[in-house]
C-alpha cells in the first residue's frame, strides 16, 4: 500500500513504548539514589515535649513607627529584600488596626503562631511542614516540594515562598529556592540554649519590651505567669488551633 | 444494530496527521521552555507572589484535572449505566480522560517550587493531607482507566469490562471529590472552607469533561474524515445542557449560603459586586458565556440540528468553566483573609487587609496552554496506536 494512505507501522509502537519506559526511569532514578543517600542517621537528643516554646506580645507596648523586630529577623535569618515587596520573604511583620466601631487603634507584630494543631502541617503532602515536640512549627527544606498548599492553608499568612535564587545565606537559617519558609522561633538559638529570639532582643534594645519569649509548659516561666494573670487572646481563636503566640491588650 | 468496528486514527494524508502532531508538539515545547524559564529564575518572574500563591498554571491544571474525570463519564454511562448509544464512545472517553489528567498534572508539577522533588511527593505521604491523597487518586486513575480501556480493546479480557467500569466510575468520583476538597478543607480563607466544594467540583467535572469530549470528538472525526450521526450528537448535547444547569444550581447554592452568613458578606460582595476583574469573570465569563449562551444554543429550537451550535455551546462551556476556575482559585486568594474581625487594617508590612493584585505573565499562560497540548498530543498518539475510534458513528450503526 502506498505511503499516501498513511497506514500503520507497528514497529513504531515498540519504539514509543520503549521511549516512555526510558523517560520514566530517567525521571525517577536520580531521585531514588539521592533520596537513599540523604537518609543518614544522626545522634541527636532532639526537641523535648517537656517544653512548649511560645511568645506573648503586648499590643500596647508595640511602638508606632518602630520596625526593630522586623529588621532584626531579616538580618538574623539572612532575608534579603530584592525591592519586590510582593515576593520578598517576610517572617515577621507589623500591623496597625483600627476598631471599626470605636476607632480605637492597636499595633502588633504578626508571625507564625506556632499552633498546636497547625493547618500547614495538616495539608502538607510530604510532611515537610512539621511540628517539633517542643511546639515549634518548621519546614524541612529537603522535603518541601514547593506546592504552596501550606500558604493557602495558613490562617495567618505567616509563610513566604522563596521566589528567587539565594545568595549570602545566613548560617542561622539555611533556605531553599522554591521552598516555603516561616518564622522558626529562632530555633537555632533555642537549640544552642539561648532563650531569646532575635525579635525579642531587638524590641528590648529599643526599650519597648513588647515581645516576650518563653516556655508555656513551665508554670514558673515569666511568660506563663503573665498569661495566668493577664487577659490574653489568640488571633483567630475561633479556629481552635491553640496558638503558641498570645496577645495582650488586643 | 450492525457490528461496531474500531480503527486507528488515520487521516486522508500522512501530512495532515503529522502536521497536527507537530503543531501540538511545538506548543508543548514552548510550554516546557516557559517552565524552565520560571524554574531557573524563580517564581518572581511570574505574576505569583506571597499573596497569590497559586496562579494561572493552577487554574489550567485544576481545570484539566477536573475535566479529565468528567471526560470519563461517557464511558461510565456506557458501562455502569448501560447506555447503548454511549458504549461505542467508551474507548475514546477513557483515552481523553487519561490525556487530560496527564496534561493537568504536567502543569501542576512544572509549577512546583521544586519539580525535581516529585519523587519525594511519591514516596513521603502525609495521609492527613488531601494533596497526598490526590497523588494516590491521580496515579490510581491512570492505572484503573488504563485497565478499563484495555478491557474494552482486548477481547481476551473483555469479561472484566463491567468490573473495571464500576471501579473507574467510583474512582473518578473520589478523584474529583479530592480535587474539590483541596479548597473545601481550607479553613483559613472565606471563599473556601465549604463542604459543597467537593460535589460542586464533581458536577463541574461532568460539564467540562463532556464539553471537552464533544469538541475533541467532532474535531477528531473531521481530522480523520469519519462520520458522526446527528442523533448521537443530540444525545450528548442534551446531556451537556443538564450538566450546565446542574453547575448553575450548585453555584447558586454556594453563593446563597454565603449570602445568608453575615461573616461571608465581604467575600460575596467582592465576587458578585465590586471585585473588578473577578466580578466581571463571574458574571460575563462563568454566568453569561459559560451558562446562558450554551443553554440557549442547546435548547433553542433554532439550533436543533446545527452541529456548529453544539460545538459553540461546548466551547462556551469550556471558556466559562475556565473563568469559573479562575474566580475560585485566584479570586478566592485575592480577597484578604479576615484576621481581626471587627477591625480595619490601617497599615501592614505584608499586604494584610488588601485585595491582592495578580497579573498573569506569558510564561504562566504558555505552561498552562501546553497542558492542553499535552492532553491532545496523548490523545492523538493514543488514537493512532490503538483502536479507539469507531470507524463510523453514523446513527444506523
Amino acid at each position: 500500500m502506498s505511503n499516501k494512505c498513511d497506514q500503520p507501522n507497528m514497529n513504531r509502537r515498540k519504539l514509543i513504548g520503549g521511549a516512555i519506559a526510558a523517560t520514566g526511569a530517567m525521571t525517577i532514578a536520580p531521585g531514588v539514589i539521592l533520596h537513599a543517600a540523604s537518609t543518614t542517621s544522626e545522634d541527636s537528643t532532639g526537641a523535648s515535649s517537656k517544653h512548649r516554646w511560645g511568645m506573648v506580645i503586648d499590643s500596647n507596648k508595640c511602638a508606632e513607627g518602630c520596625s526593630a523586630c522586623v529588621d532584626a529577623c531579616q538580618s538574623e535569618h539572612g532575608l534579603e529584600s530584592h525591592g519586590r515587596p510582593e515576593t520578598d520573604a517576610k517572617w515577621i511583620r507589623t500591623v496597625k488596626l483600627k476598631d471599626k466601631a470605636t476607632e480605637h487603634e492597636n499595633r502588633l507584630v504578626l508571625m507564625c503562631q506556632h499552633c498546636e494543631n497547625p493547618p500547614c502541617v495538616d495539608v502538607c503532602p510530604t510532611t515537610a511542614s512539621f511540628k517539633r515536640a517542643d511546639g515549634i512549627v518548621l519546614v524541612d527544606r529537603h522535603r518541601c516540594i514547593g506546592c504552596r498548599y501550606c500558604m493557602m492553608a495558613c490562617p495567618y499568612k505567616a509563610r513566604s515562598f522563596v521566589h528567587e535564587t539565594l545568595s549570602n545565606q545566613s548560617i542561622n537559617a539555611p533556605r531553599g529556592k522554591g521552598c516555603v519558609e516561616a518564622c522558626t522561633l529562632c530555633v537555632h538559638r533555642i537549640d544552642e540554649g539561648v532563650m531569646q529570639t532575635a525579635c525579642q532582643e531587638a524590641c528590648e534594645k529599643e526599650g519597648h519590651a513588647a515581645i516576650l519569649f518563653g516556655d508555656l509548659n513551665d508554670p514558673n516561666s515569666e511568660i506563663s505567669k503573665i498569661l495566668k494573670t493577664s487577659n490574653s487572646v489568640q488571633i483567630r481563636a475561633d479556629l481552635e488551633l491553640n496558638t503558641g503566640v498570645r496577645y495582650l491588650n488586643l | 444494530m450492525s457490528k461496531m468496528y474500531y480503527r486507528e486514527l488515520y487521516c486522508g494524508s500522512p501530512v495532515r496527521f503529522w502536521a497536527g502532531l507537530a503543531l501540538l508538539g511545538s506548543i508543548v515545547a514552548i510550554g516546557l521552555g516557559a517552565a524552565f524559564y520560571m524554574e531557573h529564575n524563580g517564581h518572581w518572574v511570574t505574576g505569583m507572589s506571597n499573596q497569590i500563591v497559586w496562579g494561572l498554571p493552577h487554574v489550567f491544571a485544576i481545570f484539566l484535572i477536573v475535566a479529565a474525570s468528567g471526560a470519563l463519564n461517557v464511558a461510565s454511562i456506557g458501562s455502569v449505566f448501560g447506555g447503548p448509544l454511549y458504549k461505542p464512545l467508551g474507548r475514546y472517553s477513557s483515552l481523553l480522560a487519561i490525556g487530560l489528567l496527564a496534561g493537568g498534572l504536567t502543569v501542576l508539577v512544572l509549577d512546583l517550587g521544586r519539580p525535581d522533588r516529585l519523587i519525594v511527593a511519591m514516596t513521603q505521604y502525609n495521609f492527613k493531607s488531601i494533596f497526598a491523597w490526590n497523588v494516590i487518586l491521580y496515579t490510581g486513575f491512570f492505572a484503573i482507566v488504563g485497565i478499563y480501556l484495555w478491557t474494552m480493546i482486548d477481547r481476551t479480557v473483555n469479561k472484566y469490562y463491567l468490573t473495571a467500569g464500576f471501579a473507574a466510575f467510583f474512582w473518578r468520583i473520589a478523584l474529583t471529590t479530592g480535587t474539590g476538597s483541596i479548597f473545601g478543607f481550607l479553613v483559613a480563607r472565606e471563599a473556601y472552607d465549604a463542604a459543597i466544594m467537593a460535589p460542586m467540583f464533581v458536577i463541574m467535572s461532568f460539564s467540562y469533561g463532556l464539553a471537552f469530549f464533544i469538541v475533541t470528538l467532532i474535531a477528531a472525526y473531521i481530522w480523520g474524515d469519519r462520520e458522526i450521526g446527528d442523533f448521537r450528537l443530540a444525545k450528548l448535547k442534551n446531556l451537556l445542557g443538564v450538566f450546565v444547569g446542574a453547575v448553575l444550581y450548585f453555584t447558586l447554592a454556594y453563593h446563597l449560603t454565603n449570602l445568608y452568613i453575615t461573616q461571608h458578606h465581604g467575600v460575596e460582595r467582592f465576587i458578585l459586586l465590586d471585585g473588578g476583574i473577578y466580578t466581571q469573570m463571574f458574571w460575563i465569563g462563568q454566568i453569561f458565556i459559560g451558562s446562558i449562551v450554551p443553554l440557549f444554543l442547546i435548547y433553542s429550537p433554532a439550533f436543533e440540528k446545527s452541529r456548529w451550535a453544539i460545538v459553540a455551546a461546548s466551547i462556551a462551556v469550556l471558556i466559562g468553566g475556565f473563568f469559573q476556575m479562575y474566580v475560585i482559585v485566584i479570586g478566592g486568594q485575592a480577597y484578604p483573609m479576615t484576621l481581626f474581625p471587627g477591625k480595619e487594617i490601617v497599615e501592614s508590612g505584608f499586604f494584610d487587609g488588601q485585595v491582592a493584585s495578580y497579573v498573569p505573565t506569558f510564561p504562566e499562560a504558555a505552561l498552562g496552554v501546553a497542558g492542553i497540548a499535552v492532553a491532545l498530543t496523548m490523545v492523538a498518539i493514543g488514537a493512532r496506536l490503538f483502536k479507539v475510534f469507531p470507524e463510523t458513528l453514523e446513527d444506523h450503526t
